[in-house]
């Protein structure tokens, strides 16, 4: 989809991701990124092989006697089956996961602001990690935070630079606590990107109770 | 690798596999034995493909329960070392194959062997039984399987995904466990994430492999 990606998933969240085993909001922002990067959907097509490969190799456990007939008549209770394909989404701004939470395109993103004409949005995800869409006017900066955990940025429009390098659309950030980074929007176009976290940010303490009506119960 | 308790695989119209050159996998024995290995794991994979085509053409229950009774076991057996008890495995099992069977038209064998196909299924299936958690999929490609995929193609995937295989078998045993807990949802994501390097080893170069081949694939 997009050529120009230069920063791409680690090995490991690929894997995990390919493993079920991510927090929701990670695994949306791996889909995401995903969905906009190549090169990744191969790497994950890879490790969905060795997925494969373990279960090839996983042992058997025997199957109840009737189990093949009991899914045969559960294949035929379900009738003729369906041969259409999922309608190709129109294509949009955002990654078709992400307009599946959002409820719509960028234009349908509910902002509220944090202080300093940053805005975001907080995605309704489960509460192991928190996914959050962030809208950063050119030349500003997300207030310096650090983290406790892992932080993925996916920058979906625009750019922006920290300490560490630069980021245009499609690319990913992984940061752990050992970074302590001030991202700054492009000067000239505002960024717009998701950001997921398996732990609070620091400037979460400046929008108290905002966040509770968006996420799921 | 488990050949012997199968049936002999029917006839299949591509009569010999072609080789691929460097694909001799190290430090597992006589290049003879590794060679009469694949070649027997190569001719299921490609019987596996086999049998979707004609549940996907004839809705061929024949050859759904092949598939069944080689898979249905491996997924239960994979559930369960996941966490689930033995009736919910046997449930989820069942669903899973039910799935593979509704949608056949769906399955891309110049994208995933049979096996790998069935393993997003089942990881699926157990994401939405044990997690009760949602997954979100990255955005379809704009195109799905090809009516006629390419038979060469076919081919090739299918021997580098045996091959990953065969390579995974041959891993350090530390390593495997590490990648097997990983799969098996033993280790937290964070536990993950601190691997900085994943010790995938002698498996990295056949990662390498089998994304060259999806990329061609997808090209």
């Amino acid at each position: 989809m997009t050529n120009d990606i230069t920063h791409h998933l680690t090995d490991s969240l690929l894997m995990a991701y390919s493993a079920g085993t991510l927090p929701e909001a990670f695994s949306l922002t791996v889909a995401a990124h995903v969905s906009m990067c190549d090169e990744c959907r191969a790497r994950l097509g890879a490790f969905d092989t060795v997925g494969g490969a373990l279960l090839e190799q996983a042992g058997d456990a025997a199957m109840a006697e009737d189990s093949l007939a009991v899914t045969m008549a559960r294949i035929r209770a379900g009738g003729e089956t369906r041969r259409e394909r999922p309608a190709p989404l129109q294509a949009g701004v955002l990654p078709a996961p992400l307009r599946d939470y959002i409820g719509g395109d960028l234009d349908s993103v509910r902002w509220r602001p944090i202080g300093m004409g940053v805005k975001q949005a907080i995605l309704p995800t489960d509460r192991d990690a928190t996914a959050r869409l962030l809208y950063i006017p050119a030349g500003a900066a997300v207030p310096d935070h650090g983290h406790r955990g892992t932080e993925l940025t996916l920058v979906l429009k625009g750019a922006f630079v920290d300490e560490t390098a630069r980021f245009g659309p499609g690319d990913i950030e992984v940061a752990n606590e050992e970074v302590d980074h001030m991202p700054v929007a492009d000067i000239g176009t505002d960024c717009i990107c998701l950001a997921a976290t398996d732990a609070p940010l620091r400037f979460r303490a400046l929008m108290p109770r905002l966040a509770q009506p968006f996420l799921r119960i | 690798m488990e050949s012997a308790t199968l049936d002999p695989a029917p006839p299949l119209s591509p009569p010999a596999v072609a080789r691929v050159k460097g694909r001799r996998v190290a430090d597992s024995g006589t290049e003879s034995d590794v060679a009469s290995k694949d070649t027997e794991s190569d001719r299921q994979n490609i019987e596996w493909v086999a049998c979707m085509a004609r549940i996907r053409d004839a809705g061929d229950e024949a050859a759904f329960a092949r598939l069944f009774s080689h898979f249905a076991p491996r997924v239960k057996a994979f559930l369960m070392r996941s966490g689930a008890d033995a009736n919910l495995a046997e449930e989820v099992a069942q669903d899973v194959m039910a799935t593979l069977w509704r949608k056949s038209h769906l399955f891309d064998p110049a994208r995933a062997s049979v096996a790998t196909w069935v393993f997003t299924i089942a990881r699926n299936r157990r994401i939405d039984a044990l997690r009760r958690a949602r997954r979100p999929e990255p955005e379809d490609l704009p195109w799905g399987p090809e009516p006629e995929p390419d038979q060469a193609e076919v081919l090739v995937l299918q021997e580098e995904s045996e091959a990953l295989g065969a390579a995974l078998a041959t891993l350090p045993e530390k390593q495997r466990v590490l990648i097997e807990k990983a799969y098996f949802g033993d280790l937290s994501h964070s536990e993950i994430a601190e691997q900085t390097g994943l010790p995938l080893g002698t498996i990295k170069s056949r990662i390498r492999l089998a994304l060259d081949r999806l990329r061609h694939a997808m090209k």
